[in-house]
């Protein structure tokens, strides 16, 4: 099993922290992962994006090209940027929240998450990132969630344990969303 | 009988290169005497440059490297960084220092680095011939000057003490020279404090010696002498710049 | 010890450290800038020292004066820092300085791009700087032999008295991966006996130097090192191969692009197409030798690298003219695909099975 998934948004809505939790997760599950972030000029204030590979063999190449098996959109610019880098029969999970329009492809399967208004819910703005992450894991099933909660203290560290209920439910939200066909 | 003089040994056996009536042999000689007499030699590691005193590792009684053309200060940090206890100086003349090796000597002096200076300017380059240095003088002829040199083209003549002396880090900053034996006294001293500077752990410390080029001057030693005084003092004026006790 | 998720750059200055390096000089590049980050944490908790150089040419003599001392020291750049630093490189050569330099590769030339790059290849196994010098030269593909390959480095250093180089690339620089960190290894070392740490009045002076003025003399200490790169060619050449036997076709790549060529492999071989890979571990010294062993019928040889194509020379050494040889590759930051190295070897086979 191979999940190869780009995350793509915004500069500042976490998207290299769930790439990391996610890599950190399949790592403590025992898989082999890699986490390759756009990095430069790039980063700052645009768009970022980070390729994380989760496989039960060694991964080779630890870039995605046209071979993702997932992709997690936060914004608009991500959309249109990535959507092409998907196999066919891909996953594609939008944040609703702020991409009002469709993907051109239709060989691939597509998710729709309110992530921004979901997270508003939980009254965290900031989670919005580990719902679209909550969501893909669901989906994909390529670790437990309980190991994403392990990893965020791990990557984060274990002064943020008063964050992981917060974080576990936005998880749970994102997952929720997708368990009915949007 | 009475010994009335004895060679330092601070320096080796190895006989200098140096040219007839050149002055780095009496700073070769300052140098040794200081290391000795404040019992440092022993824990003493010298950086030489590239330039006419490049062979100064051979001369030095103590540990030496041998650095690249103008990286005597990096090298030094890197020791001193490694030995803080250790005394570390580098000898470094004026195209080493004030040329290619600007960047080095200006952020050793700014981070402060604890090692001591010996900066030899004699207003040229002398290894590879007579070139035209930094410190190279308005109107002297050098084999890359041949009408002398020009404020237009070339620009004034760097004054390093004096630049190195606005730096904080740099703790003792003084020039001397090597012309009369009262100078050659003053110019102990000054080497001794640069050095107490170091063990006493107050910062950077640098001695400017104003030396000869007889061979590529074209003057004889006496000549030479008298072309330092006529000349360079004047435009380098000798004396303190800083002293680490003005900081307390 | 367990595994722990790191960035590259970061498993280089934690794998330094581990090896016992204690000094480090460098100045900010992207993308290696993480290893003086990372550094500037993590050395004064050991009771090392840190120091941001004015230039990359400081940091590397005051490398060349903290080896010359006796010290584990590295420093890291990416390509145009590494250009500066060659005339410490040299100079630590030719004295004998133990000292490591971690490479970053990014695209060229001058500036180039931030993106991976593997276009610094001549530069570090035909030596950047001036003489004739040869640096060992490791090009890891994982954050896992990054860091196993930064630890023998210093081991290698010191055995030698050699600067040993680091060639990896931006990608393994920023990219995160899982590490286990090995004890370290080679407790057998030569002392360091010739270093200048102050004579103490108990030996004779050190002098550290790579100056010969009498030409017999440099040519005397230039059979020696040479003697010494005799015994690292026979010694330390280090590869990865397989497949070489019944090969339709054999790639040459290292460092990240082994890794790509390798999922090429997988998409070949579903195609029928049987391909072997040469991954050299070691740039310099280069494994020549196991050319020998691919199938002579092999219909070529594909290098693959993030350049123009310098790893074909050493192809071209190694193949002896047996076969015809081919290059792929992207650069100036571009990184090749699995499809277009696929591509490439199928117009080698001579179309799919």
């Amino acid at each position: 099993m191979e999940e190869k998934v780009i995350m793509a948004g915004f500069g500042g809505q976490g998207i290299m922290a769930i790439g990391k939790l996610l890599a950190y997760a399949g790592m403590l599950e025992d898989k082999q992962v890699s986490w390759l972030p756009s990095y430069g000029p790039e980063m700052r204030g645009g768009t970022a994006n980070c390729a994380v590979i989760v496989s039960d063999e060694a991964v080779g190449s630890p870039l995605i090209s046209k071979d993702g098996t997932a992709a997690i959109v936060m914004n608009l610019p991500s959309l249109s940027k990535f959507e092409n880098e998907l196999v066919p029969g891909g996953k594609l999970i939008i944040n609703k929240s702020l991409i009002d329009v469709e993907p051109k492809r239709k060989d691939i399967e597509v998710y729709y998450v309110s992530a921004n208004e979901l997270a508003a819910e939980l009254g965290n703005p900031k989670v919005a990132n580990m719902i679209m992450l909550g969501a893909y894991v669901e989906l994909t099933k390529i670790v437990e969630i309980d190991s994403v909660l392990h990893a965020f203290l791990k990557v984060f560290g274990e002064n943020k344990t008063h964050l992981v209920p917060l974080n576990k439910d936005a998880l749970l939200k994102g997952a929720e969303a997708v368990k009915v066909r949007a | 009988m009475t010994m009335v003089y004895e060679k330092s040994k601070g320096l080796t056996d190895v006989p200098f290169h140096y040219c007839p009536g050149c002055t780095h042999g009496v700073i070769h000689k300052l140098v040794a005497e200081t290391l000795v007499e404040l019992g440092v030699l022993e824990d003493a590691i010298g950086v030489a440059p590239v330039g006419c005193s490049v062979l100064a590792y051979k001369y030095f009684n103590c540990d030496m490297q041998e650095a690249a053309h103008g990286r005597a200060p990096a090298v030094a940090t890197g020791i001193k960084r490694v030995h803080p206890e250790n005394v570390v100086f580098t000898y470094q003349g004026d195209g080493d220092l004030a040329s290619i090796g600007t960047a080095e000597i200006v952020h050793a002096a700014h981070r402060g680095e604890k090692f001591t200076t010996i900066f030899v300017n004699n207003a040229i380059y002398g290894m590879t011939g007579g070139q035209m240095a930094p410190t190279t003088l308005i109107g002297q002829k050098t084999t890359t000057s041949p009408l002398g040199r020009t404020v237009e083209h070339s620009g004034m003549p760097i004054r390093m003490s004096e630049m190195l002396a606005t730096i904080d880090g740099a703790k003792f900053v003084e020039r001397v020279s090597v012309d009369t034996p009262a100078n050659i006294r003053k110019a102990k001293k000054a080497i001794k404090r640069a050095f107490e500077c170091q063990i006493q752990g107050k910062g950077f410390a640098i001695v400017e010696v104003l030396s000869t080029c007889p061979t590529n001057w074209g003057y004889t030693p006496v000549k030479a002498l008298g072309w330092l005084q006529e000349n360079m003092i004047p435009y380098y004026p000798l004396g303190n710049f800083r002293d680490f006790e003005e900081d307390k | 010890m367990s595994k722990v998720l790191m960035k590259g750059n970061e498993a280089v200055g934690a794998a330094a450290i581990k090896a016992g390096c204690r000094y480090f000089f460098g100045y900010p590049i992207t993308p290696s800038s993480e290893i003086p980050e990372y550094m500037s944490k993590a050395l004064p908790e050991v009771g090392g020292v840190f120091l941001q150089a004015e230039s990359e040419v400081a940091a590397i003599n005051m490398v060349y004066g903290a080896g010359g001392a006796g010290a584990r020291v590295m420093t890291g750049s990416s390509s145009p820092g590494i250009s500066l630093k060659q005339e410490g490189i040299t100079y630590a050569a030719g004295a004998e300085i133990p000292c490591v330099i971690v490479n970053m590769m990014r695209g060229g030339p001058g500036l180039g791009s931030i993106q991976p790059g593997q276009a610094d290849y001549y530069q570090s196994t035909r030596g950047g700087g001036n003489g004739d010098y040869r640096t060992l030269c490791y090009a890891p593909a994982s954050i896992q032999e990054t860091v196993d390959y930064v630890m023998l480095a210093f081991d290698k250093a010191d055995e030698y008295r050699n600067p040993v180089l680091i060639c990896a690339d931006g990608m393994i620089g920023q990219m995160m991966e899982a590490v286990e960190f090995k004890e370290n290894l080679n407790k057998n070392l030569p002392a360091k006996d010739w270093a200048t740490t102050g004579t103490k009045g108990k030996r004779e002076k050190n002098i550290v130097n790579s100056l010969f003025l009498e030409a017999e003399l440099c040519e005397d200490h230039n059979i020696r090192l040479e003697k010494k790169y005799k015994l690292m060619e026979e010694n330390e050449v280090l590869y990865e191969a397989f497949g070489l036997e019944d090969a339709d076709v054999v790639c040459v790549a290292y460092g990240t692009t082994s890794r790509i060529v390798k999922t090429a492999i997988k998409l070949a071989a579903a195609k029928g197409i049987k391909v072997g890979i040469i991954r050299p571990i070691t740039l310099w010294p280069y494994p020549y030798a196991i050319y020998k062993d691919i199938n002579p019928n092999c219909k070529g040889i594909l290098g693959v690298e993030m350049s123009q194509g310098q790893i074909m020379d050493d192809i071209k050494i190694g193949i002896e003219g047996r076969m015809p040889v081919y290059f792929h590759g992207r650069t100036g930051g571009m990184v090749p695909t699995p499809a277009g190295i696929l591509a490439e070897i199928e117009k080698i086979a001579g179309g799919t099975k």
